[in-house]
């Protein structure tokens, strides 16, 4: 996903101005002429600077005719969408499931659902994602102590 | 001479030979595997090595670092695709070596120069970095500031085409080291009231996602059908190594030289040596119009290149803490959580820990051989794995990874957002290395700034008063204003 050099300058610009003007309610240290506010400050000047010099460059290139935002071939597949997408859903799975289901159920079902998405067949992903789910637990629960939730299987914890 | 037994009592020990064998395992995967990258290895290593005492961690990051560096030359050679970014630049040359019938002599010479490529930076590392620190002791804040960015500079100019992205992503890693409590002022930054960003955004969670949850999602954009281009059985690839050593001495030297020196440069590593030493090569060869046909030179050069880069980063990142590239950068992150700071004093505190990470380098490199060729024996089964398989499994890796380093799930939505960034920036041209950079140093500079600030009491020309410092900062400013002195010179004789 190409984007255009203008929105990514004017975005970054107006980030800038934003981080600019909330710095300026950081307290300053009595007796110092530098705060906490002139580090950020001076890395979000240099945001304005580089968004304006980004937003010239890209208005040039769009004159040119180039487009605001060009999507890779893979945009078209709707195949590759969806695979970029249960990635992204996998892991927003992951942060809202992981509490109440547990590492073990939430992550074979991730895995399951993403070998699926990724054209392999459920008799080979249920229990390549099984044994790999147990494998992860084995190795960071038990051996090195990671408290991994175990969820609804509580009263089953080993 | 007690430090030296100290430090071979530290590495031979059942324990840590066997974390050493396998990461190489590890390593030597991760590497033939495209798409999974040295980097990569180094974040998903870091969760395992967060339990381990300090010398087998670093054993482990070292000895898969150099792995995956040569084992990237593998499925370059035979499938014309790198495993890594560092043997991008000669798989052209590999796969037309292989298409002549030559696979042994390619991938012989990617095994036997990338060891003797990463011996050469070994010593360098070994007889420097001391040398080094013997001369940075007597370093203040002010020198330090200019160090840092010198070394910010560097990155931003040594990596890209485009210099303005290259500061566009180190302004935005500075602005994320910003995040949190740990300013000298001890004021909440860009905290937007969450507990969790207190501690700042958590260095590691945020390499797990720039550098592997980014490499997932490439993945997940471009699965193909399997193509199974494959090449004859691969036979005895130490046949003939002898006599090209005796035929190109000087490009092996030239090769570990550069990738050493770039090694050594913040921001840049085995993937731009590699770059710069294949084209050295075509330029200073007898014979250039043989490159890209299948000639061996090249690769000898770059392989040897790369693999000295290794080595080579870790000489700022030891004695000054700035680490050479995005290997070092998480490595710093690792000797931070175990209590070895970085910096010249780590000479003289912890030596018997620094001998024992040079005993490692020279290990995991000899270590190198009868395990590559194994991984050579082996290639067919390693790139026959189904990748369709193995990323949702290294996902999860790295949820559980990210996940480890602080138990919260906060961290699993770190990785989240820093892997679609880090997908997001490659895709348009920006550079990660910078961002990296700016993370890790952000924090040192503004410290080495204010501390020198309070020192010189507010006077700004107190970094230009020291001898050292004063050096420093010229040439700082010479590297910024070379790019303007330059248009100017090229106006006015025009």
């Amino acid at each position: 996903m190409k984007i255009n050099d203008a929105v990514v300058g004017a975005i970054i610009a107006v980030l800038g101005i934003v981080i600019l003007v909330h710095v300026q309610g950081y307290p300053t240290i009595p007796g110092q002429k530098y705060g906490p506010a002139l580090f950020p400050g001076i890395a979000a000047a240099g945001f304005v600077i580089c968004g304006c010099l980004l937003v010239f460059r890209g208005m040039r290139e769009r004159r040119a005719g180039g487009r605001w935002v060009a999507m890779g071939a893979w945009a078209r597949s709707p195949q590759h969408v969806g695979n970029f997408a249960a990635i992204v859903a996998a892991l927003v799975f992951y942060i809202v499931a992981a509490e109440t289901l547990g590492f073990l159920i939430t992550s074979t079902l991730l895995l399951v659902g993403l070998f699926l998405k990724f054209g392999v067949r459920l008799a080979l992903a249920a229990p390549v994602a099984l044994v790999a789910a147990i494998t992860a637990h084995l190795l960071f629960y038990k051996l090195m102590r990671v408290p991994l939730p175990w969820g609804v299987l509580e009263p089953f914890a080993w | 001479m007690a430090d030296l037994a100290t430090a071979f009592g530290l590495v031979f020990q059942p324990y840590v030979l066997g974390v050493i064998l396998g990461s190489a395992v590890f390593g030597l995967f991760v590497g033939a595997i495209p798409g999974l990258t040295a980097t990569m290895a180094t974040a998903l290593l870091v969760p395992v090595t967060f339990f381990m005492p300090p010398v087998p961690a670093i054993a482990a990051i070292v000895t898969a670092t150099a792995m995956a560096i040569f084992a990237g030359d593998i499925p370059g050679a035979l499938m014309r695709i790198p495993g890594t970014p560092a043997s991008a630049a000669y798989v052209d040359e590999a796969y037309a070596m292989t298409r002549k019938g030559q696979s042994e002599v390619a991938l012989g010479a990617g095994l036997v120069f990338s060891v003797i490529g990463g011996i050469f930076g070994t010593i360098v590392l070994v007889t420097c970095a001391p040398w080094l620190a013997d001369f940075a002791i007597r370093f203040s804040s002010f020198e330090y500031f200019w160090l840092v960015v010198l070394g910010l500079t560097c990155a931003v100019f040594i990596t890209v085409d485009s210099p303005l992205k290259g500061i566009v992503s180190l302004l935005l890693g500075l602005l994320i080291s910003a995040v949190g409590l740990d300013n000298p002022a001890g004021h909440p930054r860009f905290t937007f009231g969450a507990v969790e960003l207190l501690g700042s955004v958590g260095l590691i969670p945020m390499m797990i996602g720039m550098f592997a949850v980014s490499e997932i999602l490439r993945f997940a954009v471009t699965i193909e059908g399997r193509a199974e281009r494959f090449a004859q059985q691969v036979g005895n690839v130490l046949r003939g190594m002898w006599t090209l050593t005796r035929r190109y001495p000087g490009p092996i030297m030239r090769g570990s030289v550069v990738g050493t020196a770039i090694g050594a440069l913040p921001g840049a590593g085995a993937d731009i040596a590699a770059w710069i030493s294949y084209a050295m090569s075509k330029k200073f060869s007898k014979e250039p119009e043989k490159f890209g046909t299948g000639h061996v030179e090249g690769i000898i050069e770059s392989g040897a290149s790369n693999n000295s880069a290794l080595a080579g980063a870790w000489i700022p990142a030891l004695v000054f803490g700035i680490p050479g590239d995005s290997i070092t950068a998480i490595v710093i992150g690792v000797l931070y959580l175990k209590n070895i700071i970085p910096g010249p004093m780590i000479f003289v505190n912890d030596v018997a820990n620094v001998y024992a990470i040079f005993i490692v380098f020279f290990l995991a490199n000899l270590l190198m051989i009868p395990l590559g060729l194994l991984a050579i024996r082996g290639a067919r089964q390693i790139l026959r794995l189904r990748r369709d398989l193995l990323m949702p499994i290294i996902l999860l890796f790295c949820i559980v990874g990210a996940f480890a380093i602080n138990n919260t799930v906060f961290a699993v939505g770190v990785i989240l957002v820093f892997g679609v960034f880090g997908w997001l920036m490659e895709e348009n041209g920006y550079p990660v290395a910078p961002a990296i950079l700016g993370v890790i140093l952000g924090t040192m500079l503004e410290e080495h700034f204010v501390t020198s600030m309070i020192k010189a009491d507010g006077n700004l020309l107190g970094f230009f008063e020291r001898p050292i410092a004063a050096v420093l900062g010229v040439v700082t400013l010479l590297v910024w204003l070379w790019p303007v002195a330059r248009l100017a010179w090229s106006r006015a004789r025009a």
